[in-house]
């Protein structure tokens, strides 16, 4: 079962294990990481989980869609060029170590 | 019986329950219990269609467009039967690949970028809207909150003109009304409907809207060739139908929440943050769209029932908000609760576009309450208005004193 991750504004880091074929945005709330908001369940309409990846992995992640790049401009933290959102993130075993650093609000 | 002879299940539960009717809206929890207890798809006599009531259910409708199509009308009536009451939307009453085109359209209309951009005159409507019914003490939470507030900013921000605008609220009950069966409600909302449609028709076309808002927006996008210029007025129309009476009943059930449970609201006086969540949970509570229907493309297997081709389903958006098996409490309005995943604004690829302006209306209005107000409280009869698909109040007289 891959492992991601997660590390708090506040540096502090949780590792939680995951699903293949969730998303990291669901690993999140699955275990009640409260930064990530997701107020719109997954359905990549309200840029309330986004997350910063680590610079070792965004290039192994799948490219963001067009819908994702828009919807990144109005997140409420600074997007950074690793922001993505985490709901459009899927687990894949390849995935086994992510690590995601949190954003400070999502609102 | 199947219209297509695939042969349906033997052992689904048949109800009698007509869930249009008005008993059936003055209390709908128990029908909705009834409803999802019976089993995972239950078929309903009075109207002829299937019916789903537990979350995981109406979640897989949602999320499966081409097996449950929106394009033969989202309401009871079937359009490759019946023809449609109004021009179908391009939107709502569409489906892939068609669907993705004009749902971008709107979805960068009303985008978190545009939301910031209008954060701070919703927030400065709603404190000022607050300190204007402190002064009075005594209001109907309903005209003077939850209605007047949308309107005082929704109108503006789409770039209406002020002449007409007491059509919106009317036009938008007959659109919530006529996905419902021909009962009376949908009746006399369509004989009484002219005059709304000629208003909504005129107010859609470019040069009745004000520039920068989001309907020049939408004609914008027209010029940018993402649509025709003959498709921009009817997805202005999409905005007239379901982006205000949807966000009046929304925060009308918050104030309604906050007002019967003392202690959530203080909770959200020691905390005015949770003014968001407060609402999101409101909306999953009281589920002001209540009902939406789909149609099946093909003979389909649905929680172990056999459904053919060309059939209704009715998908019981508030029962499944309530469904024990996916939510703890369920029948406790908490506004610290973790609402996402919650079905009020529904799911998949037509999920509410304008959910956006709902919350930030909401969060807007409760915010202010929670910061300014001590106490709330509800003086006169609560009365419903009732409508085959809206759910929330005509009337909630209520007095406030500052905090």
């Amino acid at each position: 079962m891959p492992t991601i991750t997660f590390i708090h504004p506040d540096n502090r880091s949780e590792r939680i294990d995951a699903s293949v074929g969730d998303s990291v945005m669901q690993v999140a709330t699955g275990k009640g990481v409260d930064e990530i908001v997701a107020e719109c369940g997954g359905n990549a309409m309200c840029a309330t989980c986004h997350v910063y990846v680590d610079e070792g992995w965004i290039a192994r992640l799948a490219p963001m869609s067009e819908d994702e790049d828009e919807l990144l401009n109005g997140v409420a933290a600074e997007r950074l060029g690793t922001s993505r959102l985490s709901c459009q993130i899927k687990i894949t075993p390849e995935l086994d170590g992510l690590v995601v650093r949190l954003p400070v609000r999502q609102i | 019986m199947s219209v297509s002879g695939f042969a349906p299940s033997a052992g689904m539960p048949h109800l009698d329950i007509d869930p249009f009717s008005i008993e059936f809206f003055e209390d709908p929890h128990p029908a909705h219990e009834v409803l999802r207890e019976a089993g995972p798809v239950v078929r309903l006599d009075k109207w002829n269609v299937y019916g789903v009531a537990r979350y995981a259910e109406v979640h897989a409708v949602l999320n499966d467009p081409l097996t449950f199509c929106s394009s033969r009308g989202v309401g009871l009536s079937d359009f490759a039967k019946e023809k449609a009451w109004r021009p179908q939307s391009i939107i709502l009453e569409a489906d892939p690949p068609e669907h993705a085109r004009t749902r971008a359209v709107l979805s960068r209309v009303l985008s978190p970028t545009v939301m910031k951009q209008l954060r701070g005159s919703f927030v400065a409507a709603a404190e000022s809207r607050v300190e204007e019914l402190l002064s009075k003490g005594s209001f109907d939470a309903i005209a003077d909150l939850a209605e007047a507030y949308p309107l005082s900013v929704f109108p503006d921000a789409l770039g209406l003109k002020q002449e007409g605008r007491e059509n919106l609220l009317p036009y938008a009950g007959l659109v919530f009304n006529s996905f419902g069966p021909p009962n009376k409600l949908r009746q006399d909302a369509i004989e009484r409907s002219a005059p709304h449609q000629a208003y909504v028709a005129e107010q859609c076309q470019r040069e009745n809207l004000a520039p920068g808002g989001f309907g020049a927006c939408i004609h914008a996008q027209a010029d940018a060739g993402e649509i025709t210029a003959a498709e921009a007025p009817l997805l202005v129309r999409s905005l007239l139908s379901a982006g205000l009476d949807t966000t009046v009943n929304g925060i009308g059930a918050a104030v309604y929440c906050l007002a019967r449970f003392p202690e959530q609201w203080a909770r959200l006086r020691h905390d005015p943050t949770l003014a968001r969540n407060a609402f999101e949970e409101a909306v999953r509570f009281e589920s002001p769209v209540q009902t939406f229907f789909r149609t099946t493309t093909k003979d389909v297997e649905l929680g172990g029932v056999r459904i053919g081709e060309g059939e209704k389903i009715l998908m019981f958006l508030a029962a499944a908000n309530r469904d024990p098996r996916r939510w703890d409490r369920p029948n406790e309005y908490d506004v610290t609760r973790k609402t996402s995943g919650h079905v009020g604004y529904g799911s998949g690829i037509h999920m509410c576009v304008g959910q956006l302006v709902a919350r930030l209306e909401g969060e807007a209005v409760l915010s202010a309450l929670a910061r300014r107000v001590g106490t709330i409280e509800i003086t006169g009869p609560a009365t419903r208005r009732f409508n085959n698909t809206l759910r929330g109040l005509e009337s909630l007289p209520v007095s406030i004193k500052a905090a």
